[in-house]
């Protein structure tokens, strides 16, 4: 009979940040092919689109502190290139490629190559003096990615180990587009005086977009609204980057580690996890709108990270346990 | 054709006899690479080297701040040892590590050896590598060195020497198993034509070995310890982890709790039995050994001390990896086996003794020097390619603590047919034949062949600069009655 090996903490925890980490260099990679492509279909006049794409990424205080000014240039710099910057699609490989070395042993050697080789291209390409065509690199990333998606998902047993990158790649997801719809919805619908221009439509067309949504949610709901919109990025149990979609996922996941069945719960994780998945399975749109979507998002965020903090205490930490304190914390 | 300029410039030579003169055990190889043609060798070359790139085996060097990968360079010629050749070579090692393994055990208990003056007992306890901590201990089968990586090289005349040891964490088997990975796409036609001894059961021998020597009577859980993904031979570790079909851990993986080594999982501790250590003594356990160090797991020594788990290789064993006890092995053959040395040693002189030393001093440009204790060809004079400000510093060093150094005579390495660039050139090559000790003793057929990639150069390791050859162990010598079976 075939004997399942136990799972290391530390192999878990690097799995599960490699699905994080090339799902985050695959969003920053679609957030500026889009932004880009947004930028050619606007009036020549239209300054400042560099700057909402900065504040997608949640870090625009570092940004300006390093490059001022939301350029095309510095804004590509800055989430494509900079080795410094922990969230740029190269420090997002990089580290995704040293978790993946780390843990060669439990994952495919067809995923090691693959993220062997989004390494090697990315750095060849940051070390070019001059950036070649933006949407072409966007493009090489965000197929990289979906390659190594495939690839995992072929040719790698759905194990243990499988999940829980799995949950990884999906919070992050989640997350990502929640931030996306948030800082989005906050930019175009205050401003009372847009509504109803050629922009509007144009925009939101944008974010659909950048979640790669626009096609399948023509399919579902035709016009362009922005209550729809909101209803099919967050509610959507098909779609695969509604948020709904990838909680419910994660959730399935989660349960597969643990073998608990689902509807119950046996660690923190489940139980905050479950909670959530519940909350957006009966949810709403209106009542989201009405009570503020940016509310709304701001909440969705923290749940989300109590739960990361919670998968991290539940598997990952047993090396922080009495046991092992203070053990080579950088070895 | 590829070799009609190669000139052996009067070395011996692995695939010449003399110029323009194959060895018959070559011949094959020679036909086939004259029939690819240059530009066709140089194509498989590059796509090799991608290849070894793309799969990311690579190695980090110390001392590089980028944390720079190198592929470790690779030369597609093989290097072939006749079946005759490997069988002497076979004995020797198989003499030699029983030997070995008897004098570690020995110094470890009765000390018999000592007392009979075969060798004197200053240098036993004046050695870095001796560990006061394993006095009395009695792994496994009395085996402590398990897995050993004994470094050969041949003078002019084409004798094979025991250069070193290499007892404690020897490393490069997985390149030996990767290297025919590459040739066999390269020159499957050779590999069908010639029988070559496969190279592909070491992980199967190697995972026999470890759970042989497990201390549970109920399970035989192994696991690989890596210092991590930074360590120069991570990807060995990794390697050798996969093949086995094991878990591969860092010291932050394991605990020890009431006296039992246990790995962290998702699902709580599990108990380990086994641990096939890629880490250095000093390393191991912050309560045995080094304090300061992060990479160990502290009680480890405690478990394996209480018979609860085993480490291979034994701690300890480095013992016999001193260069000055490495000059003894040939007596410590003739004591415990009863033999004469079938593979003899370098000639060594001994710094600490008076004579020796004047000897050595007095002749440092033809000599050389290296530490007792040190490896990677670190520490190291090579007489006849240093400086006058080289030698004046090794001599002060030598002067001020002769117990750590010895001397040796600049042997005219070996040298094998290697492409550089877009020719054939002769370059010094060693030989590192990979021996597994447990109940038995197994040689595996193969061997890891550095070669010196400057032109002249003599240091093969990896770190300054050398590359490797795929081993090509024939199983029948061509013309031998053996072949007409």
């Amino acid at each position: 009979m075939p004997s399942v090996q136990p799972l290391l903490s530390r192999v878990a925890d690097a799995v599960y940040w490699m699905g994080r980490y090339i799902e985050r260099a695959e969003n920053v990679a679609r957030f500026l092919d889009v932004n880009h492509n947004l930028l050619i279909d606007l009036p020549q006049d239209y300054t400042g689109q560099w700057q909402p794409i900065i504040d997608a990424s949640g870090d625009s205080a570092l940004f300006r502190e390093r490059y001022g000014e939301a350029t095309l240039r510095n804004a590509l710099q800055f989430l494509a290139f900079d080795p410094e910057y922990p969230n740029s699609v190269f420090s997002c490989i990089r580290s995704a490629r040293e978790d993946a070395r780390s843990v060669r042993e439990v994952i495919s050697s067809e995923m090691w190559t693959q993220v062997n080789d989004m390494y090697l291209f990315i750095t060849e390409e940051s070390r070019r003096p001059k950036h070649g065509s933006l949407p072409a690199f966007c493009r090489a990333v965000r197929m990289a990615c979906h390659l190594f998606g495939g690839i995992k998902d072929v040719t790698m047993s759905h194990n243990e180990a499988w999940h829980f990158n799995r949950v990884g790649t999906l919070l992050e997801r989640a997350e990502k587009t929640s931030r996306i719809l948030d800082v989005k919805y906050f930019m175009l619908l205050p401003s009372v005086a847009d509504v109803g221009t050629p922009y509007d439509d144009v925009q939101w067309s944008a974010v659909l977009k950048s979640v790669s949504a626009f096609e399948m949610y023509r399919k579902l709901y035709g016009r362009i609204a922005p209550e729809r919109i909101v209803q099919f990025l967050l509610l959507d149990g098909d779609f695969p980057r509604a948020i709904r979609y990838c909680i419910g996922r994660a959730d399935r996941s989660l349960h597969a580690i643990t073998g608990t069945p689902g509807g119950t719960f046996s660690c923190a994780s489940e139980q905050r996890l479950g909670q959530l998945r519940g909350e957006l399975d009966f949810a709403r749109v209106e009542p989201i709108l009405t009570g503020g979507l940016h509310e709304f998002c701001d909440a969705l965020q923290t749940k989300m990270n109590t739960i990361d903090d919670c998968v991290s205490a539940d598997f990952f930490a047993l090396r922080h346990s009495r046991l092992g304190a203070g053990i080579g914390a950088n070895a | 054709m590829f070799f009609s300029n190669y000139s052996t410039d009067g070395y011996f030579d692995e695939m010449f006899e003399r110029d323009g003169v194959v060895r018959p055990q070559a011949q094959m190889v020679l036909e086939t690479i004259n029939a690819l043609g240059g530009e066709q060798l140089m194509r498989h070359k590059n796509a090799s080297e991608r290849l070894l790139l793309q799969l990311g085996i690579t190695f980090n060097v110390y001392g590089d701040q980028q944390g720079a990968e190198r592929i470790f360079p690779f030369d597609l010629i093989p290097r072939i040892v006749s079946a005759k050749e490997w069988s002497y070579i076979e004995r020797g090692l198989k003499q030699r590590i029983h030997a070995l393994n008897c004098f570690i055990d020995d110094i470890y208990h009765d000390r018999k050896i000592l007392k009979s003056g075969t060798i004197p007992e200053e240098v036993v306890t004046s050695a870095v590598s001796y560990r006061e901590q394993c006095q009395g201990l009695n792994p496994p089968f009395g085996v402590w060195a398990h897995i050993t990586g004994t470094d050969l090289v041949r003078d002019r005349d084409g004798q094979y020497y025991v250069l070193e040891d290499n007892l404690r964490v020897p490393s490069g088997v997985s390149y030996v198993m990767e290297n025919r990975e590459v040739l066999k796409r390269i020159f499957p036609r050779v590999f069908e034509g010639l029988t070559v001894r496969g190279t592909s059961e070491y992980p199967s021998r190697l995972l026999e070995v470890l759970e042989s020597l497990s201390p549970n009577a109920t399970q035989a859980r192994v696991v690989v310890l890596t210092p991590g993904i930074y360590n120069s031979a991570y990807f060995e570790h990794s390697f050798l982890a996969r093949q086995m079909g094991v878990q591969l851990v860092e010291g932050r993986d394991l605990v020890v709790d009431d006296g039992y080594v246990y790995m962290r999982t998702t699902k709580g501790l599990q108990r380990v039995d086994v641990v096939y250590r890629r880490v250095d003594d000093d390393f191991l356990d912050p309560e045995a050994f080094r304090p300061d160090s992060l990479l160990g797991v502290p009680g480890l020594m405690a478990a394996y001390r209480a018979g609860r788990v085993t480490l291979v290789n034994a701690p300890g064993n480095g013992i016999a990896d001193d260069k000055v006890i490495y000059a003894y092995v040939p007596d410590m053959i003739r004591y415990y086996e009863g033999e004469d040395p079938i593979l003899p040693n370098v000639p060594t002189y001994l710094c600490w003794r008076d004579k020796d030393r004047k000897y050595v001093l007095e002749n440092l440009e033809k000599l050389v020097v290296k530490a007792a204790n040190e490896s990677g060809g670190y520490g190291m004079l090579v007489g006849p390619h240093s400086t006058a400000a080289e030698r004046e510093d090794f001599a002060g060093r030598i002067s001020a603590n002769p117990r750590n150094y010895i001397a040796q005579p600049t042997l005219a390495l070996s040298r094998a047919p290697t492409i550089v660039e877009d020719r054939v050139e002769g370059r010094h090559v060693d030989l590192r034949p990979f021996v597994l000790c447990g109940k038995e003793i197994y040689v595996l057929p193969g061997g890891l062949t550095r070669v010196a990639m400057r032109k002249g150069s003599l240091v093969v390791n990896s770190s300054q600069g050398g590359g490797s050859k795929d081993t090509w162990v024939l199983a029948h010598d061509p013309g031998s009655k053996e072949e007409e079976r």
